[in-house]
């Protein structure tokens, strides 16, 4: 291509985004990993619904069900998908504080509390699961 | 002897190439020098053809946005010695047309700043209301202050990569700023501002990466503007769907 340039009428250079523009820089590449999470938290309530479907079903279903539940890729799809379920709620925890703005007294409730909030109701709620099921 | 350091410059010179590329200058190394001190130097001293902008040398004009090593950065609060022993790449913003060297061309941002509006909307004042002093208490003006600090710099434009893959967002220091004028107890405009805000150029096009509030050099925090507009918008949108009647 030959240059042809005309005087007080520049040629702009525009820059385009790399495929991979997400991969050279950490907090790009956790962002996406944040949302890739996304389709294994769409798994996991797929997972919880299949669940519920084969309970109301009744029992030679529900057997059925912890006999798929139990086949290894099943296991190694949903450890996969544990994983990011737990980087899932961690990173928006975390970010939870800069969309929430929550004035006590006239004064702002500090970012750690509302991220501890986040945390400490995921305990809660985890410790309510593990009674309910273990207990 | 005064030690040294090498800046790789970006170059870009339409009249004579298609594609940028890059020029080397070694410069003296002074603890007080900030990178545009040594694109300074460069200009006076080394090649007075290297083309950049600055004007206050002191964060407060936005001019000398750039990115260094990487990262959108004002080259008037970057120092040499933080990067020593080199080399220092110096590149043109991220995501912006470049018209020369390190100048970009920031006109698709100065097109959308109107669009939200970014000025005091009064509804009709009468008489008396004219002429009176809007008052404001300490506690108002916290609630919009961080956002009227914005410089227009353009840091979070570089930052985001939402605004380099869409080119109809509106970006992170306009919702910022359109904040500005919603947080502010003067202003009637919020409803004004809405369709643009709340539509898929606005706020929705946002993902949340949060590198916008990450580089801002004055603390707007524009993702925070961002995230708490669609909390803004998500509930006036079930407020109109539930109660149609109330929202016109």
């Amino acid at each position: 291509m030959s240059l042809k340039y005309a005087e007080f009428h520049p040629r702009w250079y525009r820059p385009r985004m790399p495929v991979f523009w997400w991969v050279h820089r950490r907090s790009y590449l956790i962002f996406v990993i944040r949302e890739l999470s996304s389709v294994f938290v769409a798994w996991s309530v797929v997972f919880l619904l299949l669940l519920v479907s084969a309970v109301g079903q009744g029992g030679k279903q529900y057997q059925q069900f912890l006999h798929l539940s139990t086949n290894p890729w099943m296991l190694v799809l949903n450890v996969i998908t544990l994983a990011f379920l737990v980087f899932h709620a961690i990173t928006w925890f975390n970010l939870a504080p800069q969309a929430m703005v929550i004035r006590l007294r006239g004064k702002r409730v500090p970012r750690s509390w509302i991220a501890g909030a986040h945390f400490a109701g995921w305990a809660v709620l985890s410790a309510l699961m593990a009674w309910l099921i273990l207990g | 002897m005064t030690e040294r350091i090498v800046l790789q410059v970006t170059r870009y010179r339409p009249e004579r190439e298609l594609e940028p590329t890059e020029q080397e200058y070694e410069i003296p190394l002074h603890a007080e020098w900030a990178v545009l001190d040594g694109l300074n130097h460069i200009k006076d001293h080394l090649d007075g053809t290297l083309s950049y902008r600055w004007s206050c040398r002191m964060g407060i004009c936005g001019s000398c946005g750039m990115t260094v090593n990487g990262e959108p950065r004002l080259t008037c609060g970057t120092f040499l010695t933080d990067y020593s022993p080199g080399p220092i790449r110096i590149e043109p913003l991220q995501h912006f047309p470049v018209i020369r060297d390190l100048v970009v061309e920031i006109g698709d941002f100065m097109r959308k700043l109107p669009e939200v509006k970014p000025w005091l909307i009064r509804h009709e004042d009468t008489g008396a209301q004219q002429k009176a002093e809007l008052l404001q208490t300490p506690a108002e003006l916290d609630e919009f202050r961080q956002y009227s600090m914005c410089i227009n710099c353009m840091l979070c434009y570089s930052a985001c990569p939402v605004v380099g893959l869409e080119e109809d967002f509106l970006g992170p220091a306009i919702i910022a700023l359109a904040q500005r004028y919603n947080l502010d107890s003067r202003d009637d405009g919020a409803h004004a501002r809405m369709d643009v805000l709340s539509s898929s150029e606005g706020v929705w096009g946002c993902t949340f990466v949060g590198e916008c509030t990450t580089a801002c050099p004055k603390g707007v925090d524009p993702a925070g503007a961002i995230q708490r507009y669609k909390l803004t918008a998500a509930a006036a949108s079930l407020r109109s769907f539930l109660l149609p009647w109330r929202s016109a």
